[in-house]
């Protein structure tokens, strides 16, 4: 059973054809990495799985998408309920001017719990578990500006943990951050992927390379080579593929 | 083509005494704006602060408005600022709200926006008529506080509007997608996200509305203001004093112009004071809430 389905997915903005008949599968708790130039179709198809793209006027999607062997654009799909299983964490780190405690808090609250003890424990453990919690134990009532930008980005980790979501989808995560907050991410993601199916989309040769169990490229909104992270970039089948990891193009 | 050392100094020397002489004179025009403003507040100051008495603040009009004071004038714009502010606020901040953040169609949008700016450009003496027609007699309301407030409503409405909605937009997407992206629905991340961040902005518009709608002599003349009226209004549906109408009554028609001229600067002095300390007040409330919404 995959976790992820996608079985001929074509998506327009407007006129531009911007993924062309793609197929993927993706088993449950692996983390997959896409890669490709930019403008190849990445970051729409990962927004295709938690429906963002719908906030784009004037798009188009053919073909379909299956999560847990559901379809996801079927007309009686709770969107809400689907983002609240699929978490994604974007490129700019983007905490709400809110404290630290609430804005990890803020999805259990708009998600209807009430239970103060359930959501301070779930705060704790969420922020424990993006290994934030020494670094703000002592300042969870101030606000989430100011942290520094790695610290942000681990929060809204957390902040998308929190609500129990079985899939963490990254848009980029580390691309604003400097080295040594990237290299936290990365451990992160490491650890995550045993509990979660993680999709990364990357512009870092090496992250995908160090975070993924598989790797996809696209290019030009196909598909190229999608398989095991080590046979990609090691032996890849198509020249295209080749070229980019080489870093003859991208 | 080579440029000599020497030239090059020269060209130098050029571009840098334009730009100071630009800015100079850009600096000596923002100053002038400065000093003009300053001229008029001393020019109400001098002239009426000798008549700015405790009774002056408290007492009614009296010896034909040559005597006594303004109070009924100051209350009746209290409650007219009051009264419209009630109306006009939670209007145009959901139409607002509606029109950055629900409504899809950019044709109807547009339209909708062309109206409230066409609207805002409409002369008050029109809302006025307007509202005497509609309110005053259709609605058969009378010269009333809650005809006035009415009509004074429409005045400030596409401020409001206007206001709400730039605020709004001026919140980055990033964070109604982080929102969104965690299951919340659009009301939610409006009413959690969206509106607390917007909202030291939309204080700003309101506070400006509340300038306009104080000031305003026209959309009350026909509505509402008396000219003259010892006690202070019993219910919605009385008339009321005002203190631009006031003003222009005392200045024009009173019984004894002359006389009354130091009272016409009292009055204004007052309805200036108001006005600063409406502002001052929003000024406050806006870095309150800045403040606030980045600590919650």
């Amino acid at each position: 059973m995959y976790k992820i389905d996608t079985q001929n997915v074509d998506f327009y903005y407007g006129d531009f054809h911007a993924l062309k008949n793609i197929s993927m599968q993706i088993s449950p708790n692996t983390s997959v990495a896409f890669i490709g130039p930019s403008g190849c179709g990445k970051s729409t198809f990962l927004r295709l799985f938690n429906r963002m793209n719908d906030l784009i006027p004037g798009t188009k999607l053919e073909g379909k998408i299956y999560i847990d062997e559901r379809n996801i654009y079927d007309k009686s799909e709770n969107v809400d309920r689907l983002r609240k299983n699929v978490g994604m964490v974007f490129q700019k780190p983007n905490p709400f001017p809110k404290t630290i405690f609430e804005n990890v808090a803020y999805g259990l609250r708009v998600n209807g719990v009430k239970d103060q003890s359930y959501i301070e424990e779930t705060v704790v453990k969420t922020l424990q578990q993006v290994v934030l919690w020494d670094e703000v134990k002592d300042k969870l009532k101030e606000s989430a500006f100011a942290l520094s930008g790695g610290q942000q980005q681990r929060l809204c980790i957390a902040r998308a943990l929190a609500i129990s979501p079985s899939i963490l989808l990254m848009d980029e995560p580390t691309s604003a951050l400097d080295p040594i907050s990237t290299g936290k991410i990365e451990d992160l993601i490491h650890q995550l992927k045993e509990q979660y199916t993680i999709v990364i989309v990357t512009h870092n040769m090496q992250q995908a390379a160090r975070v993924s169990d598989k790797t996809g490229y696209f290019y030009l909104g196909e598909l190229i080579e999608y398989g095991d992270t080590r046979k990609i970039f090691t032996n890849p089948e198509k020249e295209s593929t080749q070229n980019y990891i080489t870093g003859r193009f991208g | 083509m080579m440029i000599s050392e020497q030239e090059e100094l020269k060209i130098d020397a050029r571009k840098n005494t334009t730009q100071r002489a630009v800015f100079a004179f850009f600096t000596f025009l923002s100053y002038c704006v400065v000093a003009i403003l300053f001229t008029i507040l001393g020019f109400i100051i001098i002239k009426g602060i000798g008549v700015i008495s405790w009774d002056f603040l408290t007492k009614a009009p009296e010896e034909g408005m040559t005597e006594g004071g303004i109070y009924p004038a100051i209350v009746g714009t209290l409650y007219l600022v009051l009264g419209s502010s009630l109306i006009s606020f939670p209007i145009g901040i959901m139409s607002g709200i509606y029109m950055n953040e629900y409504a899809t169609n950019g044709k109807l949008i547009r339209f909708i926006r062309i109206m409230t700016n066409n609207l805002s450009g409409v002369p008050s003496v029109v809302f006025g008529l307007f509202g005497m027609a509609l309110f005053v007699n259709t609605m058969g309301f009378g010269d009333s506080i809650i005809a006035g407030s009415l009509t004074l409503a429409l005045l400030s409405l596409p401020l409001v509007i206007r206001t709400t909605e730039e605020a709004m937009k001026s919140v980055d997407d990033s964070y109604r997608h982080g929102s969104l992206a965690l299951g919340a629905t659009k009301l939610q991340t409006i009413r959690r996200v969206v509106l607390p961040m917007a909202f030291p902005n939309i204080i700003t518009g309101l506070i400006l509305s509340v300038g306009r709608v104080s000031g305003e002599t026209a959309p009350i003349l026909f509505t509402v203001a008396a000219y003259f009226l010892p006690q202070l209004p019993g219910s919605i549906f009385d008339q009321c004093m005002a203190l631009p109408y006031h003003l222009y009554v005392i200045s024009t028609s009173g019984t004894d112009i002359e006389a009354s001229r130091g009272m016409a600067y009292g009055t204004a002095l007052v309805l200036v004071a108001i006005i600063l300390i409406v502002n001052l007040l929003a000024n406050a409330l806006r870095t309150y809430f800045a403040k606030k919404v980045k600590m919650n």
